[in-house]
């Protein structure tokens, strides 16, 4: 929203977006228009993109590759990637694992690892839940029993979101018994996904793809040194990561990309002989949402001048996530509503024949998106959190 | 710092929330809501002492200039306390002269309003027109170089204790025309007014009105003739920008209450704020309050700087919509979570209830903003 940006921000804006006009492949943004899959090369091609550019962490420090940009120029240029329709950063190295290395690993742990995680040298992901532990992330059970130079894992992972890309995993492990507190006896490992003894397994989603993952891990030897922080001290570090895991979740620039799409795509159905985006109750529904993405957009804001001028609550990035994925959940199924009938017939989640019709991603969307108030915290571990911390609400 | 009070705005918020602490309590509002003209005198002087009925008035006229983003921690303070003083009504209907009206009405007229010795109100609603601003029947003939005027208006708030009217009539075209409509101030004693006072859920005054072959000068038009609905829609705009910002201070009012009664509040052997069930549905009021705040701003900084007049009404219907519906959300919540105390006379958080129930209506409700900003095109 133009009404929001200060001339140094528009100016920043600009600059953007001319640049992302000029670089971003035009194959990647249509596959990212068009809701078709995008593989680990789409991924990693972009990431390249733009650590070329310098432009890949622009929240590391400057020393490793960070741009130096204000909490506002970030801001806008995460937006500014959703809203051209640029391939999502994958967050488990340049957002996670990167700067939990930068504020608790070694030296030679940082060298090793973070001019690999900005080149895209590696494709990493995150094991944390496991079949027991969901939301009750502390009651995690996989073992890494100290041999010597090394930890032998024994135990499973799950939902582990593209384990069949990565070269690597951070995990979470338990290092140390349970004690009064559970927190206390986890470690923080990076796993190298070549090690023998690790098993991937596909966990194929209600929309037909594969995102996610069983991981297995028999007998896995992980050197010591791949342990970031002190033993036991891995929810400090996990509690860190998942700071950092909720500071992008409103996710307005894509979701105000979609509603254009939306838009469109409603502009071109036929209701009673007439385009459905002028059918009333539908109008209502676009016109509510419209005003939904209005009011977070200055709610998001107005948290970011908060934080910026030390005046957080604490409950920031919990209420983005909660009204973002709303968001993101209404736009999917408005769109498939806006399909009709057609929305029925399913496009295979990699089919290019169709280029130009998104009508058969549209159901499949719908089905996907109902992770996003599961996912990172879910939505109902999200109202826990504002009502300890920043209500504090008693247990 | 664009969405935080300035350190001025931040004083005067805080010399208004002093004074409403002082005289404006729980006790003392019931007894001036059950007075008989519905507010108090001194309480209005000391309105007038603080400045606050000049913020929206040029420095010409003794006022200091802002807008409504200037107003709008005063607004915010006025919702936590519930003040039920004639304020909006005499600020909107003040901008209506302030904007539209001649050199010798403004001269005449706003250095009054300032100094706290002129109340007005805004005579537009007529029977049936809902929130429709462009549906006035009530009919003004030009005679004897005068205007005479005939009609019915309704749900004027604070009507009964205005020195002044200002009354929208039709100087020609047919019922619903967008031209035609003109601006009439109007002695509310003068012949053949008749104006009958009614209480409001919410503890303000409301009048309808009657006007019978009523007399006025050619000098009672505000501006010019025919064309006074522009300014109608911007100067409702404003009002309706103040109220979201009331809103917030109702709302926050509100969480407040609720909050420390799930905190104190035991049952079972626990505080019930314990209970994961409330737990959520606070956080969800919370949630609630930070968009009416987003959206308060939205709506004050667009009738403030906007010159799109389309963009403006979408912008600030966007707002009333969220306004209305968290309105409803919050006051229903905060009552259910107070349980039977929530229903009683004797907490505020009643009256709370009862005041966001009638801003979630005021000046266009949820439907009907929704529609404006889906039809509002340039």
């Amino acid at each position: 929203m133009d009404l929001d940006y200060s001339p140094d921000e528009l100016a920043f804006r600009d600059l953007v977006r001319t640049w992302l006009r000029a670089n971003l492949p035009a194959d990647l943004r249509d596959k990212v228009t068009h809701y078709r899959s995008l593989v680990r090369d789409d991924y990693l091609r972009w990431q390249r993109i733009l650590a070329a550019k310098g432009w890949v962490a622009p929240a590391w420090p400057t020393e490793w590759g960070g741009t130096g940009w204000s909490i506002m120029q970030r801001h806008i240029f995460e937006e500014e990637c959703g809203y051209a329709g640029a391939p999502p950063i994958v967050p488990f190295g340049l957002l996670m694992c990167g700067p939990v290395l930068i504020k608790f690993g070694s030296a030679a742990q940082k060298q090793h690892f973070l001019p690999r995680i900005y080149r895209g040298d590696d494709f990493w992901c995150q094991g944390y839940s496991e079949p027991g532990s969901g939301s009750d992330l502390a009651s995690l059970r996989m073992a890494a029993v100290r041999k010597g130079d090394h930890y032998v894992l024994n135990g499973q992972k799950i939902w582990t979101t593209f384990a069949h890309m990565a070269d690597w995993i951070f995990c979470l492990v338990r290092t140390g018994a349970e004690s009064d507190r559970r927190q206390d006896g986890i470690s923080f490992l990076l796993v190298d996904m070549k090690s023998p003894g690790i098993t991937v397994r596909p966990l194929v989603l209600m929309d037909g793809g594969h995102e996610v993952n069983e991981v297995f891990f028999d007998e896995v030897k992980v050197p010591v040194a791949n342990r970031v922080h002190e033993e036991g001290k891995g929810w400090t570090v996990a509690k860190y990561l998942l700071g950092h895991e909720r500071t992008n979740t409103a996710r307005l620039g894509t979701s105000m990309r979609e509603f254009e799409t939306l838009k469109a795509y409603a502009a071109r159905q036929r209701k009673d002989g007439r385009p459905l985006s002028d059918d009333p109750r539908f109008c209502d529904q676009v016109a509510r949402l419209e005003i939904e993405l209005l009011a977070l957009s200055i709610t998001n804001l107005r948290f970011l001048e908060a934080i910026i001028s030390g005046r957080s609550n604490g409950a920031e990035a919990s209420i983005l996530k909660i009204k973002g994925t709303e968001i993101q959940q209404t736009l999917t199924e408005l769109m498939m509503q806006a399909a009709g009938p057609s929305m029925q017939a399913i496009a295979s989640a990699d089919d290019t024949a169709a280029a130009d019709d998104i009508t058969g991603a549209l159901a499949r969307r719908y089905c996907n998106y109902r992770k996003t108030t599961i996912y990172a915290g879910s939505n109902e571990i999200q109202r826990n959190i504002i009502a300890k911390q920043m209500l504090g609400l008693p247990s | 710092m664009k969405f935080a009070c300035d350190e001025e705005q931040s004083l005067l918020a805080d010399s208004v929330r002093r004074l409403l602490a002082h005289d404006y309590g729980f006790e003392a509002r019931r007894e001036i809501v059950t007075s008989t003209t519905g507010y108090s005198a001194s309480v209005w002087k000391a309105f007038a002492d603080l400045g606050l009925l000049g913020l929206g008035i040029v420095l010409e006229h003794g006022g200091f200039g802002g807008g409504a983003l200037a107003c709008a921690p005063v607004l915010e303070a006025f919702g936590e306390a519930l003040v039920v003083e004639p304020y909006l009504a005499t600020v909107t209907a003040a901008q209506l002269v302030a904007r539209g009206g001649t050199t010798a009405q403004r001269e005449t007229i706003l250095p009054r309003v300032v100094e706290g010795t002129l109340r007005l109100a805004f005579a537009q609603t007529e029977p049936g027109a809902r929130y429709d601003l462009a549906e006035v029947s009530t009919l003004a003939r030009a005679s004897g170089g005068g205007y005479v005027i005939d009609g019915q208006k309704c749900a004027i708030v604070h009507g009964s204790c205005a020195d002044l009217l200002v009354v929208s009539a039709r100087t020609s075209g047919q019922v619903r025309d967008p031209t035609g409509i003109s601006l009439f101030l109007i002695d509310p004693r003068a012949n053949g007014v008749t104006m009958r006072s009614s209480r409001t859920l919410d503890g303000l005054r409301i009048a309808d009105l009657s006007l019978a072959g009523v007399q006025v000068a050619a000098e009672a038009l505000v501006g010019s003739a025919g064309s006074a609905l522009p300014l109608i829609e911007s100067v409702v705009d404003y009002a309706t920008a103040l109220l979201c910002a009331e809103a917030v201070g109702a709302i926050a009012s509100a969480n407040a209450a609720t909050l420390d009664y799930l905190k104190t509040r035991r049952q079972f052997g626990a505080p019930i704020g314990s209970f994961q069930a409330l737990q959520h549905r606070m956080v969800d009021m919370v949630i609630s309050h930070e968009q009416v705040k987003s959206m308060a701003w939205l709506a004050c900084t667009s009738v403030d700087s906007e010159r799109d007049e389309v963009k403006r009404k979408r912008m600030v219907s966007a707002a009333k919509v969220k306004v209305a519906e968290a309105a409803r959300h919050v006051s229903q919540e905060s009552v259910q979570l107070h349980g039977g105390m929530g229903m009683s006379d004797e907490l505020k958080i009643s009256h709370t209830f009862r005041r966001l129930t009638m801003i979630a209506q005021l000046c266009g409700d949820a439907n009907h903003h929704l529609e404006r900003f889906t039809h509002s095109k340039r």
